[in-house]
């Protein structure tokens, strides 16, 4: 086949391409996969009992803010690397601020708290199924990530398969932390970081090979 | 230095790319067609230089790579400097080549593969080994008919589905998928 050829047939009848493509794929995945979460929540979960009432303590909103802030760095890690020639720029430094942030918090809380009190702080009630759990939530937004990015064209595949794990691990907590009992900042800044790792994990393992185009 | 140089050149020629990619995406055939003319030559002059051992692959690569940026020109970012999106995807396709080369290579003999020792002309090599036809045939009805009618023939969307009997969405539809398909076919894994 001639190259010429190709570039007529691929001109032709070429059409309009509607612009923002990248931005309208995740906002229909987050729609799609924080519903499914929350879904999963509801049914197998349920929200906390005392929901309204941990919404009025101040530590309740910082753990919110540290899901969200940390969710918001992966989406934009997630937009860059679903498109070619885009470099991460600065968007590692925004995923590890809220990071520093939390671990600095809970240095001071475990710092001041009594010895026989920072295991319970570390620990909480619920640190052996915290992981699991948001792991599990993350499943549905996993899958919509993956799809936003098919649709797009990621070239740094193990990369982007990371970053994949990490929106949905993040968004799957943010649904979680409307379940967790949990307020201490020790628990939020180990657990709940691990349990967003387990995606993570899995979307760098497979990454090159669920993305590849 | 070298890499410097080659930014440099296309940079004269960038603004005036983008510009055609622009207007190609808002619907301007004929911009589009010379902006994937132009950037056929940018692709083979890219390629050539990075695949000087084996020259024979070079047009099926910018073939490859041409239908690629095709296929996803809606992940241009309209204020991304346009060489850089255009590299990325020439290198990704040129990575993706090489692995499945080595793939290739150690179930079969490599000095089977003739294409190694041929010497290519290094001139205006347009023509690629595949053959558009027989692409074609893989590919079902419903993406082959709607290709064939609107990109060989170039008959409209309503002309092409009152022909099959396709709706109009079938006929577009087809037509994306099937040259994403023609993208997976030429990568091998269809």
């Amino acid at each position: 086949m001639r190259t010429e050829d190709l570039v007529t047939m691929l001109a032709k009848g070429a059409g309009v391409v509607q612009p923002n493509q990248a931005a309208r794929r995740y906002a229909a995945a987050i729609a799609w996969g924080a519903s499914g979460a929350a879904l999963l929540m509801v049914i197998l979960l349920r929200p906390r009992p005392d929901l309204a009432a941990a919404m009025l303590l101040p530590m309740f909103w910082v753990k919110i803010a540290f899901v969200t802030s940390f969710a918001a760095a992966s989406l934009l890690a997630a937009l860059r690397l679903s498109r070619p020639g885009l470099s991460l720029a600065w968007v590692p430094g925004a995923l590890f601020a809220p990071l520093l942030a939390i671990w600095l918090l809970a240095t001071i809380v475990l710092a001041r708290a009594d010895a026989a009190q920072r295991a319970g702080l570390f620990f909480g009630d619920t640190w052996n199924s915290c992981p699991f759990l948001i792991a599990l939530l993350s499943a549905p937004m996993f899958v919509a990530v993956v799809w936003a990015m098919k649709g797009l064209a990621p070239t740094r595949l193990r990369l982007a398969g990371t970053a994949a794990g990490l929106l949905s691990g993040a968004v799957g907590t943010m649904v979680y932390s409307l379940h967790c009992p949990e307020m201490a900042a020790p628990f939020i800044a180990f657990w709940y970081l691990l349990g967003m790792l387990i995606p993570t994990a899995v979307g760098a393992l497979l990454g090159p090979r669920l993305l590849r185009w | 230095m070298q890499r410097m140089q080659e930014t440099g050149r296309l940079n004269a020629g960038e603004e005036r790319l983008r510009n055609l990619l622009l207007l190609g995406l808002a619907g301007d055939e004929p911009a589009y067609h010379a902006f994937l003319q132009e950037l056929s030559a940018h692709l083979r002059a890219f390629l050539r230089k990075r695949l000087a051992r084996l020259p024979d692959e070079v047009e099926d690569l910018v073939q490859e790579s041409l239908l690629a940026i095709h296929n996803q020109r809606h992940t241009y970012d309209a204020g991304q400097p346009l060489t850089a999106w255009i590299h990325a995807i020439a290198k990704y396709k040129l990575v993706d080549l090489l692995r499945r080369r080595a793939r290739r290579d150690l179930l079969t003999d490599p000095l089977d593969d003739e294409s190694a020792f041929s010497s290519a002309s290094d001139t205006e090599a347009a023509d690629a080994r595949r053959d558009l036809g027989k692409l074609l045939e893989q590919l079902p009805e419903r993406q082959r008919l709607p290709i064939v009618h609107m990109k060989l023939e170039g008959l409209s969307v309503t002309q092409t589905a009152r022909l099959t009997g396709m709706s109009e969405s079938a006929v577009k539809v087809g037509v994306h998928r099937g040259l994403k398909a023609l993208a997976a076919i030429v990568r091998g894994d269809a």
